[in-house]
């Protein structure tokens, strides 16, 4: 211990701590900087829409956003058959997909057996990262061909006659059309909506659960009495961000809702999304007022996922600082 | 005892439906990669991997073009959002507990987690493609960039969030400025899991096909300039699916299942990398 | 009770008076003053939630780091005051260092753990900065533990020499005072025992504040110890006065175990 004596106290220099006060002055200004380029660059999209949508908005004004028209040769444009195809194509995804979803979370939070539950969560998460272009191709090749010869003339037998819904399945089957759009974007969101349900489940605090087991509850009211009304805020959360990702698809519904800018009462008809149009149109497209309707279109889509998303993102939240409690 | 016998049914019926639910899910997900691997399969060759892709109708050819595009659209889209993507993840941890600005940030970086990719090709078409006249490889890159910033930006916050409120003030507690507390100590404790989020950017990019086709464009022929259109998996695959060509159609498959099993095996790097580093 | 209760002897090295300490509204420490004596161990106990780590962190300005955290007062240190807005928190954390109640070694090798904080203020050649390490771990009684595995991450030790580890990373910067808080209450009782051995030996070169919640280590290791109560400092001085002859009802039902 001897050949180690104790130094004296060091005397700490005022320059470095000038240096180190300029450096992390520094270090707050890069680092802001750089949040401000994500925020700017985010901003940013809003803001050269809403440019380059001007020509065609002053051109139509407001009526964009109902009419029907898509015609390029005249030069007359409107989002509604858009519209109308991108809601219709999500609400068909989220009538399949919240109740499918609904039963992976449940199965895997309340009755999947322990050994199971990790391999077939982490199954599910995985397939939520298979690109969504894939499931367009599927859906082209491999789901259409069959659903148009299966599945179609089925419906169409069964609700032969049948009043208003007899005809939504009206018209030629063949295959692809905005029924076939919906469902397999529903196979697209299934993973996701499934994901967010399972983690909301799984925040409910086990005493709640056991507690409910142990007035003697079976498992199905333990989900429709605690779980459910415990995580009711943060499952709509989930819905709603399924919703935002299915209104904003591309590739999974390009290859098979059929691309005609026109509103057809039937689901089986071929109809067309916001997103099919800008992936169909906008190469081609011609500067000037159809360019222009295309930025519109875009503009209105991201103006409704924007909506969609703040809401989900606020209800999640919501559920989450409840658990917090 | 008949109220019994109902609650249990009901119980039944609500567990079986929940079953059939995860047996409907998860057949619809493996039929689809099924017929992925079978179609797929069919067209690796050789050829695929060196060949280019070929004129319509004639036969043969490969995507090697379009696989070496895409793996520098990604690679230098990784370079640019990486450093951008941590350090505003940084400001938002360290800086952006209370101020408005960080708040803001945080809540348009959430949206554009789930925002619809297409639109973000229509910003870098009117923003960079319009002005300075013409499609390439850079304005791709840019496009990805803005769909894998926010994600890198999250996972870093969040990861950041997690340090132990502990070490933070025994870095500072031994004196150390902001700044080193931040990149030495905190950043590296989270390592793990940041390097996890910029690989989970990756794989999100790496399917992506809507903003590469107003941005990228394609291109036919081998090339490695990034100021050119360039060829990119996604957007091939894209017209080759929707052309008449039995050939196209094929190539297709063969870069569907290339790019499924490349986000495949990033999402199981990323989980193995976290894995090991969470049970440490 | 807002005079300065005195130490009984030695030179005091940290004067705290009318030291008062808010949450955002909520009053956590309420006109404390006391002197913490130089090259001397001073303990400070009291129940959960007594204000005894609050206290312990406005000597380092640990506060800082989070908004809405404000002290008003006076903690005289070398004639400033440790409180002053114009007063450099870091150069105030370089002299008056801390050991936290879990080890927290930082993410890097052994070696690394004690060269960070010592680089900061200090630069020095490879051999020098050898040395430094090695006088630190010897000091802290782990050297025999880690001279074969300086390079291996801080993270492969156990809790006790993690605990020990951090100790020696705070004593390699040459702090005057250690603070200390609640050092080990996460260890077991041998790791606790060697810890106990190791602040009876730095006390001849450092002065020590520990908070502790354990009445018979400040009763072992101490030659002060401050009693607290709802944020309130109620009793202060020799730790065998305080133990054997309390003057308030407080303490004594506090160290008699009757509440607490």
């Amino acid at each position: 211990m001897s050949e180690l004596a104790t130094p004296a106290p060091v005397d700490v220099h005022a320059r470095q701590v000038r240096k180190f006060k300029l450096q992390d002055m520094l270090f707050h200004q890069v680092t802001l900087l750089f949040a401000f380029i994500v925020l700017a660059a985010l901003a940013g999209i809003l803001v050269s829409l809403a440019i380059e949508a001007m020509p065609a908005l002053k051109q139509f004004g407001a009526a964009f956003l109902w009419s029907n028209v898509w015609n390029v040769p005249e030069e007359r444009f409107g989002a509604l058959s858009a519209i109308y195809g991108t809601v219709v194509t999500s609400v068909i995804a989220l009538i399949i997909a919240v109740p499918v979803s609904f039963g992976i979370a449940l199965f895997l939070t309340e009755t999947c057996p322990v050994w199971l539950r990790r391999p077939l969560g982490t199954a599910i998460e995985l397939l939520a990262g298979v690109p969504s272009i894939i499931y367009g191709i599927w859906g082209l090749f491999v789901f259409a061909p069959l659903f148009a010869e299966h599945v179609q003339p089925t419906l169409q037998a069964f609700f032969d006659g049948v009043p208003v819904i007899g005809g939504w399945f009206a018209g030629p089957p063949i295959g692809i059309g905005i029924l076939t759009a919906g469902i397999v974007l529903s196979l697209m969101v299934i993973p996701f909506v499934a994901s967010v349900m399972r983690d909301v489940f799984e925040t409910v605090p086990p005493p709640l659960k056991e507690s409910a087991y142990g007035v003697g509850c079976t498992t199905w009211e333990v989900v429709v009495n605690v779980v459910l009304p415990y995580t009711r805020v943060g499952v709509i959360g989930g819905i709603m961000l399924g919703l935002g990702r299915a209104l904003g698809e591309t590739m999974a519904v390009t290859f098979v809702i059929g691309n005609a800018n026109r509103i057809v009462g039937s689901l089986f008809a071929p109809g067309t999304s916001i997103a099919a149009t800008l992936a169909n149109e906008f190469g081609e497209a011609d500067p000037g007022l159809h360019i222009s309707s295309l930025f519109a279109l875009g503009l209105v889509l991201f103006i409704i996922t924007f909506v969609v998303l703040a809401i989900s993102r606020w209800l999640i939240q919501r559920g989450v600082a409840k658990q917090g409690k | 005892m008949k109220l019994y016998s109902r609650r249990i049914l009901t119980n039944r019926i609500g567990i079986a439906l929940s079953m059939i639910a995860m047996a409907f899910g998860l057949a619809a997900l493996m039929w689809i990669l099924w017929t992925l691997f079978s179609n797929g399969f069919a067209a690796l060759s050789w050829d695929f991997f060196t060949q280019d892709t070929p004129a319509p109708g004639s036969e043969g050819g490969g995507l090697r073009n379009a696989i070496v595009g895409s793996l520098m659209i990604i690679g230098v889209t990784t370079l640019v959002s990486t450093p951008i993507g941590i350090l505003a993840g940084i400001y938002l941890a360290e800086f952006g507990a209370t101020s408005r600005f960080a708040a803001t940030t945080r809540f348009v970086t959430d949206i554009m987690l789930s925002a619809p990719s297409i639109v973000v090709g229509l910003f870098v078409y009117a923003l960079v493609v319009a002005t300075l006249g013409g499609f390439s490889g850079w304005s791709g890159s840019l496009a990805l960039s803005l769909i894998a910033i926010p994600v890198v930006v999250r996972t870093t916050e969040n990861m950041l969030l997690l340090v132990p409120t502990a070490l933070r003030e025994a870095a500072f507690a031994v004196g150390a400025p902001r700044w080193q507390v931040s990149l030495k100590v905190t950043l590296r404790a989270v390592k793990a899991g940041v390097v996890t989020g910029v690989l989970l950017a990756i794989a999100r990019i790496t399917g992506e096909t809507a903003p590469l086709l107003f941005t990228a464009l394609n291109n036919q022929f081998f090339s490695t300039d990034m100021s050119q259109p360039m060829g990119n998996l996604p957007v091939v695959i894209y017209q080759f699916a929707m052309s008449p060509y039995d050939n196209w159609v094929s190539l297709a498959w063969g870069g569907a299942l290339l790019i499924a099993l490349l986000v495949l095996a990033i999402n199981i790097i990323a989980r193995v990398l976290f894995r090991k580093k969470s049970t440490a | 009770m807002s005079a300065p209760q005195q130490t009984a002897d030695g030179d005091a090295i940290l004067k705290v008076r009318d030291l008062n300490f808010f949450y955002g509204d909520f009053r956590g420490l309420t006109n404390v003053s006391l002197d913490i004596a130089k090259s001397r161990v001073t303990a400070f106990i009291g129940p959960s939630g007594c204000g005894k780590s609050t206290l312990l962190r406005t000597f380092n300005r640990m506060y800082d780091l989070y908004p809405g955290q404000r002290a008003e007062g006076q903690i005289n240190f070398h004639g400033n005051n440790l409180l002053d807005k114009k007063q450099d928190v870091n150069l105030v954390r370089a002299k008056i260092g801390m050991v936290f109640q879990k080890p927290t070694p930082f993410p890097m090798t052994i070696y690394e753990n004690i060269a960070f904080g010592v680089r900061l203020y200090e630069k020095m050649p490879k051999s020098e900065m050898d040395d430094r390490v090695e006088w630190a771990l010897r000091k802290a009684a782990i050297w025999e533990e880690t001279k074969d595995k300086l390079q291996q991450s801080g993270l492969s030790l156990s809790g006790g020499q993690q605990q020990r580890l951090c100790i020696a990373r705070t004593i390699a910067v040459k702090p005057e005072i250690v603070l200390l808080d609640e050092p080990t209450s996460a260890l077991d009782p041998i790791s606790t025992a060697k810890i106990e051995e190791l602040i009876n030996e730095l006390k001849d070169d450092y002065t020590i504040a520990i908070v502790t919640h354990n009445m018979q280590q400040a009763a072992r290791i101490s030659d002060f110890t401050a009693f607290m109560y709802l944020g309130e400092l109620i009793e202060f001085g020799k730790t065998d006065t305080l133990f054997i002859k309390p003057k308030q009802k407080q303490t004594e039902d506090y160290i008699t175990g009757r509440f607490g």
